[in-house]
């Protein structure tokens, strides 16, 4: 790790005073779980540092209007255990999918949809998009965890987020700050595919910090996520998929259906969205959701086992979602 | 770099992240600044030290509350709990394995939750209260997650052991009647090699309860 | 033909073969316990590895000019020099020493190493493709057994089948790595080993290769290591790293920390090589197996490796025809180490996995299948036992199901079984035991307790030796200064140790008899010692405590040496075990994720030590088998030739939630008169193959090639 200098202001305008306007020179730092690892690895090499922490009203959960505000320092363990949280069963259950207790302590919610992309010819310096004599390695190299949808190059890594695809379908907002003020954008635009070395995966500038994230309500509406994970505990998904659906009576009146770890941004599906549109939440359109999910998919050399996972998912979260059993 | 203004520039990075308009002017390599402002902390009311003013990147003076007992020392910032914990004040229970916030050999417990000391600048540490495993016991008398880690041969080579034995204390601090799917959860964030998870998972289950060292 | 030194008979033994708290567990569990990585010695310096990124190459030129100004730079050693070639990803070229970790990190990193890339490649599995970037070379051919023609023409039911498992790494908590601490002549070496008495003689001869020390004697190092955090083979050398770290020290002058990081660790500190192929297995319609036949292939890195020991187990050279042909590859990845049970794993997965096939085909129970066949192995009788045992453990009776008959539902539930043998021979052992006029006894000698439980066991031969109890014993291992002892591999510790600390103390004790005999005025072959006591067999009230009985040594030492082997000193070992696993799994065939129930294990040692640490060792292995079954891999990409997953994150290791319930039966009093055998390697070799045949059993289709990932299994249910 190179060395920093470091500084922790208390209110969000010096802390976005004190970053860069170019890419890389400087880092936030909230729970420091992703950050320190790029660092170490010498993927980020940020020369001044700028911690979040001193921020008081970064901390804390709390009701706000109808819905919830996530404050930028609040770490996964504050979200499992607000009260206000509690209705989001989607984003519970995403939660509930990052098991180790250090992490939880430790990880902040929005710095789970910031962290970059675990793809691991990016960690080993390879960079995002894995270029060796100008074609990325990753199509035809070890690419069992790759994207099968949004992967027409030349970015083939997987949004990592555990929280966006049940933030996407619970449509919830993040405010961003710089020097200069404020806005607010939807979470689904955090996220972009990179189209070229040196472009990141998020659309923040580099001076920009994310201070909040503003979910709606959801009354009315029947929300699940389900992970496919190899190993019970501790363990990164294959695939995921957060389902939203609000409910007239037992038809689906509106319907979002987001997958986490199958392309390079949370991907939300229209095919499955359509599918369950005005039907009610059966084991038999569940899998229907699961199959359009994934119908337009493009497996790489390695990873056709993950168009099924996904598939899977949206199916396992769908019936989640209508109160039913998974297996 | 002695104020908060924005860095001009971009720094000379890997791969990925090189950007054009660097300028050595302003860093160079993160080695021999020299002449870099040392910010002297105050540490006030037990909250954070105040670090309104860029620090670093030579050492700065911190002072980290470690089983109760203040500790002063001077870190680069960008030196982890875990090197300032292992390298300069010589506790060196907790260790260091995957560096990587993964397998939990560095765990400590930082304002009562378990943490990833290899994952925490110490310069954040700052103001927190650090426990380790050298303070759970109480003079001989071990925390009854070390005594029944003794009586179900929770441990084989031992090097994973302290990391193990905060998780499971950090376990039953919260939770007096955990389920055993509950003790496996919290002891999801470590990794032993020698395979002693029989052990640990039932000393876990059997300290639950019975209260501290 | 009985001697004084045998093992007491079974209604003799107080502490033998009991469950005994471990000796070292409170400092380890209160973090007391101080290993190489823990030392903290004044002045010391911090050294980095500079290694190759490039799999294959010859170094051109080092430039340290840039590192030499790094603030806190105090020194770097070359390990290897420009001309010299480069055989794999992360081959260390060079160690460099600064004032603290950081700097030396920075200076590593401030090290310019230009590389001419030449041709590499790191695969191995797709044989041909190997073939063609000429990487294969023949291993071994051999044929033994009755005429092969003529079994496959008697064989009613053949089965052919491709199998196979993938290359894994040690990937030990406390890496490799020492401090060295050269004061004047003396080479003080904290070393992570699992050689203590080995590293001496190893160091010195690989500082002697540099002109600007000279020549260095073995009896200048020592080497200290009361606790070292894992090994499972990989730990028996210096290693470059090693002398590198020494020669910093001498040029220093100062004390040298260098422990590899993780990367590095996981990816040239041992790997276990893999092994694929096809093989065909023919049996007698009542299920006796007639043939075996197999084509394999396997890495261990550039060098090559051995072959597995093809057919396994059920290898009767008189009943069953067999043809072996095995073939190295050679690749551009980290060198192979031993690694618990060198070469049984890989031979259990390509034995009992076809074996199994073909029981499916027979139509038979496995239980059954491998009891009928168990005369085609070395011990008949055993593995009967065992596998009875094993079966009521499991409830194999009651659970298991035919193939394919396993419900409705997406999640299949199976049972799997395997069988493995280990020699565990003793290693060469020497031992002093004092007693001291306080009533004190220490037990030396230049061993090391890896966390299997050495510091336990011998407290306890010498206390039921001497009728104490475990914490009278005091325990000198870790210091390459005592009695030379052997390395600890191939599960010879426990052997090789207790076989000569159980002689020490047996010698020990007859001069404190001598002396307890003039004064009680017995014959000191009437005396006895237990329960703190030394007595007259035949007149009790003629006793001293153990305590009056040691001050009559006045200001005298009494001092035993044992050894191992010694020809006149009884038969307190052996060699050659039997073990059975069992494995219950359910498998989700929709996410094609497997969930460990259950494993049971049955494991014959001979005479049990300590029943609780020789449990811990079983359950360990089963642990590591889980994870080699179902997670592990070095996944190594053919574009950068680098491990992608040097790691612990992708390198994917089991966890406490991972392992189902594991119950673990050791026979005891069933072969007790073999004595002592090792433990390290045997429960380690079927766990693979075990759970590869209950997943069989439950999706009913073999899954060819382990670890078991969803992507495998589902790709074996769509083939199906």
């Amino acid at each position: 790790m190179r060395n920093f200098e470091y500084l922790a202001p208390t209110q969000v305008k010096a802390a976005a005073q004190a970053l860069s306007e170019h890419e890389g020179v400087t880092a936030v730092l909230a729970g420091g779980t992703d950050l320190l690892s790029l660092m170490k690895q010498r993927v980020a090499n940020p020369q001044r540092v700028v911690g979040l922490r001193g921020i008081r009203e970064l901390h804390g959960i709390a009701k706000q209007g109808g819905g919830m505000r996530i404050g930028a320092m609040a770490t996964i363990q504050d979200l499992l255990d607000s009260k206000a949280a509690g209705a989001y069963t989607a984003l519970m259950q995403a939660a509930k999918g990052i098991t180790s207790p250090q992490i939880r302590a430790m990880g902040t919610v929005v710095g789970d949809l910031l962290q970059r992309p675990r793809c691991w010819y990016y960690r080993n310096g390879h960079g995002l998009l894995a270029m060796h004599e100008g074609k990325s390695m990753v199509p035809n190299g070890e690419n069992r965890y790759h994207a099968i949808l949004g992967n027409k190059g030349p970015a083939y890594f997987v949004s990592a987020s555990s929280f966006a695809p049940a933030l996407i379908a619970l449509g919830a907002q993040v405010t961003v700050a710089d020097a200069e003020g404020e806005r607010q954008m939807p979470v689904k635009d955090l996220f972009r595919i990179p189209g070229a070395e040196g472009e990141r995966e998020n659309t923040l500038k580099p001076n920009e910090i994310v201070i909040e994230i503003l979910v709606p309500s959801v009354s009315g509406w029947k929300t699940a996520t389900y992970e496919v994970r190899q190993r019970r505990l501790l363990d990164w998904p294959l695939a995921t998929a957060s389902v939203a659906c609000r409910m007239s009576g037992n038809n689906v009146r509106d319907a979002r259906v987001v997958m986490g770890h199958v392309a390079p941004i949370p991907w939300r599906s229209s095919e499955a969205e359509t599918a369950l549109k005005s039907k009610g939440l059966s084991d038999g359109n569940a899998e229907a959701a699961g199959k359009a999910a994934v119908a337009a998919a493009t497996p790489l050399s390695g990873n056709k086992a993950k168009v099924q996972l996904a598939g899977v998912a949206v199916k396992r979260a769908v019936m989640l979602a209508g109160g039913r059993s998974v297996v | 770099m002695s104020s908060n203004k924005p860095i001009e520039g971009s720094v000379e990075g890997s791969g990925a992240e090189q950007r054009k308009g660097f300028s050595r002017r302003t860093f160079i390599e993160g080695i021999g600044l020299g002449a870099g402002a040392v910010g002297s902390v105050v540490v006030t009311d037990g909250a954070q030290a105040d670090h309104h003013v860029p620090v670093g990147p030579d050492p700065v003076s911190i002072t980290l509350n470690i089983n109760g007992k203040n500790h002063d020392l001077k870190v680069e910032p960008r030196v982890t709990l875990i090197d300032a914990l292992r390298n300069q004040l010589d506790y060196t229970g907790a260790k260091k394995v995957c560096d990587r916030a993964t397998c939990g050999a560095c765990t400590v417990m930082l304002d009562g939750l378990p943490a990833y000391a290899c994952t925490t600048f110490a310069i954040e540490a700052q103001g927190r209260k650090i426990e380790t495993i050298e303070g759970i016991s109480a003079g001989d008398k071990m925390h009854p997650v070390q005594q029944y880690f003794v009586e179900h041969d929770a441990q084989q080579c031992g090097f994973c052991t302290p990391g193990f034995v905060m998780a499971g204390k950090a376990i039953v601090d919260k939770n007096p009647r955990p389920s055993m799917s509950e003790v496996e959860d919290g002891l999801c964030g470590n990794i032993c090699r020698c395979g002693t998870y029989v052990g640990v998972r039932q000393a876990v289950y059997d300290a639950a309860g019975k209260g501290s060292a | 033909m009985a001697t004084k030194y045998d093992w007491p008979a079974v209604e003799d033994r107080s502490l033998i073969g009991k469950r005994h708290d471990r000796v070292d567990g409170p400092e380890k569990a209160r973090g007391d316990a101080k290993y190489s990585y823990d030392r903290n010695l004044s002045g010391m310096l911090f050294a980095r590895l500079v290694t190759s990124p490039v799999p294959h190459g010859r170094i051109i030129g080092i430039d340290t000019s840039r590192a030499e100004k790094v603030k806190g730079y105090k020194g770097h050693v070359n390990i290897l020099n420009p001309g010299d070639e480069i055989q794999w990803a992360g081959k260390e070229v060079l160690a460099i020493a600064a004032d603290t970790e950081e700097h030396a990190r920075d200076a590593a990193h401030a090290v310019a190493v230009n590389i001419e890339k030449l041709d590499h490649w790191v695969k191995e599995e797709d044989v041909k493709k190997a073939g063609e970037a000429n990487r294969v070379k023949p291993a071994k051919d051999d044929a033994k057994g009755p005429d092969l023609a003529a079994a496959w023409e008697g064989a009613e039911v053949t089965h052919e089948g491709y199998y196979g498992l993938g290359v894994i790494t040690h990937c030990c908590l406390e890496p490799h790595g020492q401090v060295v601490d050269w004061t004047g002549d003396d080479i003080k070496v904290y070393a992570s080993t699992q050689a203590v008495a080995r590293i001496p003689a190893d160091l010195a001869k690989g500082l002697s290769r540099d002109e600007s020390i000279g020549r260095v004697e073995a009896g200048q190092v020592e080497v200290i290591t009361p606790y070292m955090g894992g090994g499972f083979g990989s730990k028996f050398n210096i290693d470059t790293w090693g002398i590198a770290c020494a020669q910093l020290s001498k040029k220093t002058g100062k004390p040298v920390k260098l422990m590899l990081d993780r990367n590095e660790e996981v990816t040239v500190a041992g790997s276990r090589p893999s092994d694929y192929g096809n093989v065909k297995v023919g049996a007698k319609k009542d299920g006796t197996i007639v043939a075996y036949e197999s084509e394999t292939w396997s890495t261990g890195g550039i060098a090559g490796r051995g072959s597995p020991p093809l057919p396994y187990i059920f290898d009767n050279d008189e009943k069953l025809a067999q043809k072996i042909r095995h073939l190295n590859v050679s690749t551009n990845i980290g060198p192979a180490r031993a690694w618990r049970a060198p070469n049984h794993p890989q031979a259990a997965v390509l034995t009992m996995c076809p074996l199994e096939d073909l029981a499916a085909k027979l139509d038979m129970d496995p239980v059954e299948f491998f009891k009928k066949n168990a005369d085609l192995t070395a011990r008949p009788e055993v593995y009967r036992y065992e596998i009875d045992k094993c079966a009521e453990m499991i409830d194999w009776k009651n659970k298991w199901r035919k193939r394919g008959d396993s419900g409705s539902g997406p999640v299949k539930r199976g049972l799997g079984m395997s069988l493995h043998t280990w020699g565990g021979r003793p290693h060469d052992s020497t031992c002093e035991v004092r007693i001291e006029p306080d009533g004190g006894v220490s037990v030396s000698m230049a061993s090391q307790d890896l966390g299997v439980g050495t510091y336990t066991t011998l407290s306890v031969v010498a206390a039921e030796t001497l009728g104490l109890d475990i914490p009278d014993i005091r325990i000198n291992i870790g210091n390459s200064k005592l009695p030379i002892s052997g390395a600890s591999g191939g599960s010879t510790t426990v052997g090789g140790t207790t076989a000569s600390t159980r002689r020490a103390t047996v010698n020990a004790l007859e001069e404190l008899k001598g002396v307890v005999a003039e004064s009680l005025g017995v014959e000191a072959g009437d005396l006895m010692a237990k329960d703190h006591k030394i007595f007259a067999k035949s007149d009790s009230s003629k006793s001293l405590s153990w305590a009056d009985a040691c001050k009559k040594l006045g200001n005298r030492t009494i001092t035993g040496q044992g050894k191992q082997p010694d020809r006149d000193g009884g038969k307190l070992n052996d060699s050659g075990v039997g073990g059975v696993q069992m494995a219950d799994v359910s498998v989700d065939t929709e996410t094609g994720i497997v969930t460990i129930n259950k494993i049971a294990a049955v494991q014959d040692v001979g005479l049990v030590v300590c029943l609780k640490q020789s449990e811990s060792q079983v359950y360990g292995a089963l642990i590591q088998g889980v994870a080699w079954a179902l997670y592990e891999e070095s996944i190594y990409d053919q574009t950068s030739g680098k491990m992608l997953n040097a790691d612990m994150e992708f390198y994917k290791l089991s966890g406490a939630g991972d392992i189902g319930e594991l119950e673990v039966h050791m026979v005891q009093n069933k072969y007790d008169d073999r004595g002592v055998i090792g433990i390290g390697e045997p429960p380690a070799i079927s766990p693979g193959a075990a759970i590869s045949n209950a997943v069989a059993n439950a999706i009913g289709v073999r899954v060819p090639t382990l670890p078991l990932t969803p992507d495998r299994i589902l790709a074996a249910l769509a083939d199906a």
